[in-house]
């Protein structure tokens, strides 16, 4: 689609769109949002810049093939999953530290399950490019 | 199948010789195991290996399998040691020795697996290992189909005896052995006609029982050492050693006894009728393989003392003489390069230790004194007199069959060697190397000597085995050379006249059998017939359902999600017609309107632009439904899968043609009524039924003080059903990749 306006727009709207889709990856453990939803919103984003300036250009600004993308989350999902097996409990089983004193309510909590959940972004996010992608290269 | 490859071929160095080793190692620990086992021991070993399942890695020595074992370890040393030799500078000899070494090992997890389940493990082992060593040339056609005939066969069988082991589990409670051994049998229990079926299908077709036959001389197309060791000696008899183990529970029922007798008796004639008519040798040693087969079944059937005593010998004399024969074979084609007993001829001088040993093996299998297989013909005809009912048709086909095994015996051990030629050989006779003749001397030779002194087998093997078999070791009968004039001796003058006479009549006999069995339907002359015919049926619904056009697709997909959730509803009758609903508040009703807007769009327009962006009004409606509701995480996804379709489907779309107004038939307007009515109703019966909230109070308590979320789905997604949401990714991904893969031929042009 050759639109100045669209192509102008699009690079400021993709950065944005991926900065939205990263808030909803983190909030998603207590509000609305989550890896697949973030993961939905960050490859959005990216099908606008496809569409806007095609997809060759979307493939150089990704940097590595959205198949890659998509293996390297399912990798990382299954390591969250195998790491409670190294502190002796069942597999996928959610291990949580928290950083910072936990009774006054000022910590940061970090988790296994936030890196399963970053594995399931990754895995949305480069599977529905890979198929976009080649669906528009098809055709 | 010329593997034998000329002398001056490079050797297989030492790699051949460990085989030999490992089977003479196992050989003798074996034997060493025979004392306890034969005092009526059985040895035991159990490992847990599913234990949720209740299946153990049991293991049992007793006399049935310490026989079984010491056959397959003891004909392993002389097969290993002669394929070292016969295959000599093969490339692929050491693919060959882990296809080899792994059906042995297989082979004696067998016979020694104390679990049903346990046991048909090895049994597939044993399939997918012959099948690998049927298929050795793979470079040959006729090879490939030979191995893919039985691993179907066999394989199909195999299932049959899964099904039966778990029968016999669920009426037993247990798929231990020794425990259905130890228990009453299972002739009384309600499902024993079908327990017995399925094993016999199981065991008739892995042993080679008419009417499934006709695999085993196909599979021929093998390496001769592999023929001796799995399709004479060892993998054949599983089916035969699964009868005997089961022996005790099963028999001794008039179902039992007609099966096996009618079965062993037709395999045992036809077979040897059929080796007769064969003039490759090692086609003629396959058949009377059969004729092997065929006995021990036809003896199985019986419970007498005599008929098991005969088949403990004679399972010990067969596979002496047949593994010795098949290897003796080899050594003939390797010499003179051909098998054609039509040709062959005067090999007497040439090749003297083959045809000494060939002699002694041809004169067990004839089972002329003082070898042990004139015992263990003895024993058969003894048995005949005691049979329990039909002795003169067991015993007529013992003789028939044992006549043409003499004949037989002639025509393979006899003619070659003292008979001029019947024209010109493709090679000067020559010796073979001594390990390819060593082996079968040394076979040949215990046939003799056993037969002279057969104390040893009888307590080594034959009473332990008939102990195994009727729980009881005073039931074996004693083995000796002279029982006096009796009915069994006089039936062996009949059978050693008869079969004389056969062999100086066996050409012209020869083509007469050959006239009948072309004649005749045989299920290998439709073998072919019947994969096309598979391979036909599965294009044909191929092209049916998958045939390319989207529209039929999406027709298929919902006309079976209409038969899948209207069937129970009109099986079950579950009709909730509401009788009463809610006014809709005026949210509702403005979304009820807009997703009727966004159908209307869709049937309408011409454009398809226009219809796709109807059917995301249909979506986003939606999406709102969840709103109102209270499901934010799920409209979120919604409106976002909602955009992402209509992105997807306009990139396809824009660069379609304009619908053509055409009219699009009734019967898919009926389709998309008849999936909105039952999902509808659905819809009423589901509300109707109070929801069960144990599973919703138990996530609300738990999401926050366990998982530390407040935000419910995404815990459940993330953490108590983490490994669910895995699979789903996992799925995500390989759809993806899947669709990408097909993408791509599409545009190299593949389609």
């Amino acid at each position: 689609m050759n639109s100045v306006i669209l192509r102008v727009g699009t690079r400021f709207l993709v950065g944005l769109l991926l900065i939205f889709s990263i808030h909803m990856l983190l909030r998603g453990h207590n509000e609305p949002g989550g890896g697949f939803i973030g993961g939905l919103i960050g490859a959005i984003g990216f099908i606008l810049y496809a569409i806007a300036c095609g997809t060759e250009d979307a493939r150089a600004a990704l940097r590595t093939a959205p198949e890659r993308i998509a293996m390297a989350g399912l990798g990382v999902a299954l390591l969250a999953g195998v790491l409670a097996a190294f502190f002796g409990d069942p597999l996928f089983t959610g291990q949580w530290y928290f950083i910072g004193d936990q009774k006054s309510g000022d910590y940061i909590p970090i988790s296994t399950v936030l890196v399963f959940d970053i594995g399931v972004y990754l895995v949305v996010f480069g599977s529905i490019l890979s198929l976009v992608f080649a669906l528009e290269e098809a055709i | 199948m010329s593997a034998a490859a000329s002398s001056d071929a490079p050797g297989n160095g030492w790699t051949g010789i460990a085989p030999v080793l490992l089977s003479a190692a196992l050989f003798a620990w074996f034997l060493s195991l025979g004392p306890q086992v034969a005092a009526g021991e059985t040895l035991r070993l159990a490992v847990p290996w599913v234990p949720s399942l209740g299946l153990e890695l049991a293991f049992a020595i007793d006399g049935l399998a310490l026989a079984f074992a010491l056959m397959i370890s003891g004909i392993g040393i002389a097969v290993m040691l002669h394929a070292h030799f016969y295959l000599r500078g093969d490339r692929h000899f050491g693919r060959f020795l882990l296809f080899m070494m792994s059906f042995m090992l297989s082979m004696l997890g067998l016979v020694l697996a104390d679990d049903l389940i346990l046991l048909f493990v090895f049994w597939e082992l044993t399939t997918i290992t012959s099948y690998l060593l049927i298929g050795y040339g793979h470079d040959s056609a006729k090879s490939r189909r030979s191995a893919l005939q039985a691993l179907f066969v066999t394989g199909a069988g195999g299932l049959a005896f899964l099904a039966g082991a778990i029968l016999i589990g669920i009426a037993t409670g247990s798929t231990s052995i020794s425990e259905l051994l130890a228990g009453d049998g299972l002739t009384d229990h309600a499902l024993y006609l079908p327990i017995l079926i399925l094993v016999l299908a199981g065991a008739f077709t892995k042993s080679a029982q008419y009417p499934f036959h006709f695999w085993l001389p196909n599979a021929m197309a093998a390496p001769t050492p592999v023929s001796a060791f799995l399709h004479s000696a060892t993998m054949v008899k599983a089916g035969v050693y699964l009868m005997a183990r089961l022996h005790p529970a099963l028999s001794g029922t008039d179902v039992w006894f007609w099966a096996l007798t009618i079965a062993g008796a037709v395999t045992a004639v036809l077979a040897s009728l059929l080796a007769l008519r064969q003039t490759d040798l090692k086609q003629a040693l396959a058949y009377t393989t059969l004729m092997a087969l065929g006995t021990l079944t036809l003896l199985l059937g019986q419970s007498t003392g005599y008929a098991i005593t005969a088949f403990a010998t004679f399972l010990i004399v067969h596979a002496l003489y047949k593994a010795a024969l098949f290897l003796l074979v080899a050594n003939i084609d390797h010499g003179t390069g051909t098998r054609d007993a039509t040709l062959l001829g005067g090999l007497g001088r040439a090749m003297p230790f083959t045809a000494l040993a060939a002699m002694l093996s041809a004169l067990s299998m004839a089972g002329l004194p003082p070898f042990l297989g004139f015992i263990g013909k003895e024993l058969m005809y003894a048995g005949v007199e005691n049979a329990p009912t039909w002795p003169e048709f067991i015993g007529a086909s013992l003789v028939l069959a044992n006549a043409l095994m003499v004949a037989v015996a002639a025509v393979v051990a006899f003619k070659p060697f003292w008979r001029p030629p019947g024209g010109p050989l493709p090679a000067e006779p020559h010796e073979a190397p001594w390990g390819m003749w060593a082996g079968p001397l040394v076979l040949a030779i215990l046939a003799t000597v056993l037969g002279i002194f057969p104390a040893v087998v009888q307590s080594l093997v034959v009473t332990p085995t008939v102990d195994s078999l009727l729980q009881d070791p005073a039931e074996a009968k004693e083995l000796k050379l002279w029982a006096g004039v009796n009915l069994a001796l006089i039936l062996s003058g009949v059978t050693v006249g008869l079969g004389l006479l056969i062999y100086l009549l066996h050409q012209p006999l020869r083509r007469m059998i050959a006239r009948i069995d072309e004649a005749t339907f045989s299920l290998d002359g439709n073998w072919d017939r019947f994969l096309d015919g598979l391979i036909g049926l599965a294009t044909w619904q191929t092209r049916v359902l998958q045939n390319g056009r989207l529209k039929s697709y999406m027709s298929i997909t919902f006309l079976t999600l209409l038969v899948a959730m209207a069937a129970p509803m009109i099986v079950y009758g579950v009709w909730e017609i509401p009788t009463s609903l809610d006014a809709p508040n005026w949210i509702e009703a403005a979304i009820v309107l807009l997703i009727l807007a966004g159908i209307a769009l869709v049937i309408l327009t011409s454009s398809r632009i226009a219809a796709i962006a109807g059917l995301g009004v249909v979506g986003v409606s939606v999406a709102l439904v969840f709103i109102i509701n209270g499901a934010p995480d799920v409209a979120i996804t919604q409106l976002l899968v909602e955009t992402l379709v209509v992105v997807l489907v306009a990139v396809a779309m824009l660069r379609l043609p304009f619908l053509t107004p055409e009219r699009r038939p009734a019967t898919d307007a009926l389709l998309a009524l008849g999936v909105g009515t039952v999902v509808t109703l659905t819809l009423f019966a589901v509300l109707a039924a109070p929801i069960d909230r144990r599973l919703t109070d138990f996530f609300e308590l738990a999401s926050y003080t366990e998982a530390y979320g407040r935000n419910i789905v995404n815990v459940i997604l993330v953490d108590f059903r983490a490994l669910d949401t895995f699979g789903e990714i996992a799925v995500v991904a390989v759809a993806a990749l899947s669709a990408v893969a097909l993408l791509r031929g599409v545009r190299g042009g593949g389609k």
